[in-house]
């Protein structure tokens, strides 16, 4: 047993009467905390941590930078992956391109052909990139590498264009409305079923396509082309 | 009452299976090895000693088992920081992975990370905003559960038609732990969420910083904070020293090296909610937010790396099946490639959201196999074909593939991974 304050200890039994909660039951917020272990943090802290950005701007640090100033910074951090144009080397992810691809047989998924918010890019290259040097450049390089990252997208076409904290939540990605919300339980509804069939369940069995055809298995071989992978 | 030897008690064995099945040991797997080590001689282990205790501080699986490993897919990925790596479904038994053979996925490789360094700060829309080390998330209440994990493009690979030659490369990533660690619940009762509250940011310390939105019904029913996994401290590959399980949902969103959980009104939208982890469509709109994992079953043995080597005669199919719903309620087993199914046999524990082991035992004859697994769960969900996935889905829809795997057992015993139609 925990070796609690009185006063503390009546209150956690208090709480304890109250439990065992509902699933998906709200917690009581204005209850008080029941274990009193951790310490809050400092806003010091947490401006050092806390670097996420969502669609309507909240979470954009202040700063600003240019496509011109982006692209500098893209050749020197980004394009022996990503290449000049975003077009990807090798097997390194493709960042622009695309367009009208996403009903082929081979979608090309692209910042500007996919990605529903601009947001998301300032996000996710802020966390994640340069990669192997993540979170270090300044706020300003960030801006302006995601304007860059962006023109190459064609959704900005002004190479003087200046992104900011002030506009970022303003521009309208092309894809924006090319999601919706999970719907398996009702478009793929008739995989719920109360027999399964166990007998004649279907006509006569053909193989259709072999692993081995495609020789791509590593113990295999290493140069076979892959298909179907992201 | 007398005491059997261990070689007594096989020979009974032997004998009461030899009456079951005569056609039994075609190829008897008694005439492989070296015969100075077997009956009527007595080998070198028998006789000398062996290493004392302590000599192997941390113990590993016998030199023999070296071939039981993780492996990957060079041309997979651009490098092996950003990539995954496999689990060996065909060499495993029951419904545990062993840590280290569980399969990796990594975005920035992985964080080596001092314990003492470490913390999780809980912020955003909460009274009482939180920093914790790992020793006082170890002071907070304990759970155990075991759940499986598995990563939303398990078989992605094998959507458009069979790629690859192994069931640890068609369904090697999963793996089913058990986790002790704290109630996500705990933690954000403690730290208080306002009532406008119903989106948490969670974030890793790695060097892709993986950041994931998750909607608070889900944080409150039974996600958690683990900090061991099968007994010992989380692996460095899986995350150390915190991690977050998220039962039955894609795996990229058990956020590894947990280092932020943020409370917010609304998700993120993040690039792993946007730019991945999506499913498209044939009309070119795709589905976002495809959490839950639906049930799914493969046969693990044999398959292609583990074909029948004994011949004709007694066989064990041995497979996992699971579901992100819930239970497994019951898992059939075809030999005809879906045509007609008889009931597997679980066994072992039958857990919510975890592996659950099934057996279809069988006097093998000998003639070619389409092999074929097929559960329902809890819910009713039955696991459909890829066949019926796809005119569902399409071509492009490459995340959430629990289509029905086909295994072709060859007359030799040897087993390829093919469609069927």
């Amino acid at each position: 047993m925990l070796k609690l304050p009185r006063l503390f200890a009546a209150a956690a039994l208090a709480c304890l009467i109250n439990t065992p909660l509902l699933a998906g039951e709200k917690p009581d917020a204005k209850g008080g905390p029941k274990y009193n272990i951790g310490r809050a943090p400092t806003a010091e802290e947490i401006r050092g941590w806390d670097i996420d950005v969502r669609p309507d701007g909240q979470g954009l640090p202040e700063g600003k930078g240019t496509v011109a100033q982006g692209e500098k910074l893209f050749m020197d951090n980004c394009s022996s992956c990503h290449g000049e144009f975003g077009e990807g080397n090798g097997r390194w992810p493709v960042l622009a391109g695309g367009k009208g691809s996403l009903t082929s047989d081979n979608p090309v998924k692209t910042v500007g052909s996919y990605w529903p918010y601009a947001s998301t890019v300032f996000d996710y290259v802020r966390h994640a990139m340069p990669y192997g040097n993540a979170e270090s450049l300044s706020v300003d390089e960030y801006y302006a590498l995601v304007a860059y990252v962006l023109f190459l997208n064609d959704v900005i076409t002004d190479q003087n264009f200046e992104l900011s904290n002030k506009n970022l939540a303003s521009i309208k990605m092309p894809n924006e409305q090319g999601f919706y919300m999970d719907d398996r339980t009702t478009s793929e509804k008739a995989f719920w079923q109360k027999d399964p069939c166990m007998k004649d369940c279907l006509g006569p069995v053909k193989i259709t396509g072999r692993a081995a055809a495609i020789d791509v298995t590593p113990e295999d071989s290493k140069e076979g082309k892959p298909r179907g992978v992201e | 009452m007398t005491t059997e030897s261990p070689k007594q008690s096989r020979r009974s064995f032997l004998a009461a299976g030899a009456g079951v099945a005569a056609t039994v040991l075609a190829k008897p797997a008694t005439a492989a090895g070296n015969p100075a080590n077997q009956p009527p001689n007595v080998p070198d282990w028998s006789k000398s000693l062996g290493e004392g205790v302590a000599v192997r501080p941390y113990g590993k699986p016998s030199k023999f088992e070296k071939d039981v490993i993780r492996r990957d897919v060079e041309w997979l990925t651009a490098s092996r920081e950003s990539s995954v790596s496999f689990t060996p479904l065909h060499e495993l038994e029951g419904i545990i992975t062993p840590n280290g053979l569980c399969f990796e996925r990594h975005h920035g490789g992985i964080a080596e990370i001092d314990p003492a360094d470490h913390r999780l700060v809980i912020h955003g829309l909460v009274e009482r905003p939180l920093i914790l080390s790992l020793e006082e998330l170890k002071r907070y209440p304990r759970v155990n559960r075991i759940h499986f994990m598995e990563c939303a493009a398990n078989s992605g690979m094998e959507w458009r038609g069979a790629q690859l030659n192994g069931c640890q490369f068609t369904h090697g990533m999963v793996h089913c732990v058990q986790y002790t660690g704290v109630s996500l619940r705990t933690l954000l009762e403690e730290a208080g969420v306002k009532s406008n509250g119903k989106w948490l940011l969670v974030e890793g310390a790695d060097a892709a910083a993986m950041d994931r939105s998750l909607p608070i019904e889900k944080a409150l029913d039974d996600c958690i904070i683990a900090y061991k996994m099968n007994g010992e401290a989380l692996y460095p590959e899986q995350g150390y020293p915190m991690r977050l399980v998220v039962p039955g949902w894609q795996g990229n969103l058990w956020v590894k090296w947990l280092r932020r959980i943020k409370v917010g009104d609304q998700p993120w939208h993040t690039r792993e909610e946007t730019s991945k982890y999506t499913d498209l469509l044939p009309n070119g709109k795709a589905r976002r937010f495809t959490w839950v994992m639906d049930a799914k079953s493969v046969i693990t043995s044999p398959s292609p790396q583990a074909p029948i080597k004994h011949g004709k005669g007694f066989t064990i199919i041995s497979g996992l099946a699971w579901s992100g719903n819930g239970k497994v309620k019951r898992v059939d087993v075809s030999l005809d490639g879906g045509r007609n199914w008889r009931q597997a046999r679980l066994d072992g524990p039958v857990l919510d959201k975890a592996l659950t082991r099934f057996y279809y035992e069988f006097d093998w004859n000998g003639e070619p196999l389409l092999l074929q697994s097929r559960v329902q769960d809890e819910t009713g969900y039955v696991q459909p074909t890829k066949v019926d996935l796809r005119k569902i889905r399409g071509v492009n829809s490459i995340y959430h593939n629990n289509g029905i795997q086909t295994w072709h057992v060859l007359a030799n015993g040897e087993v390829e991974n093919v469609e069927v139609a």
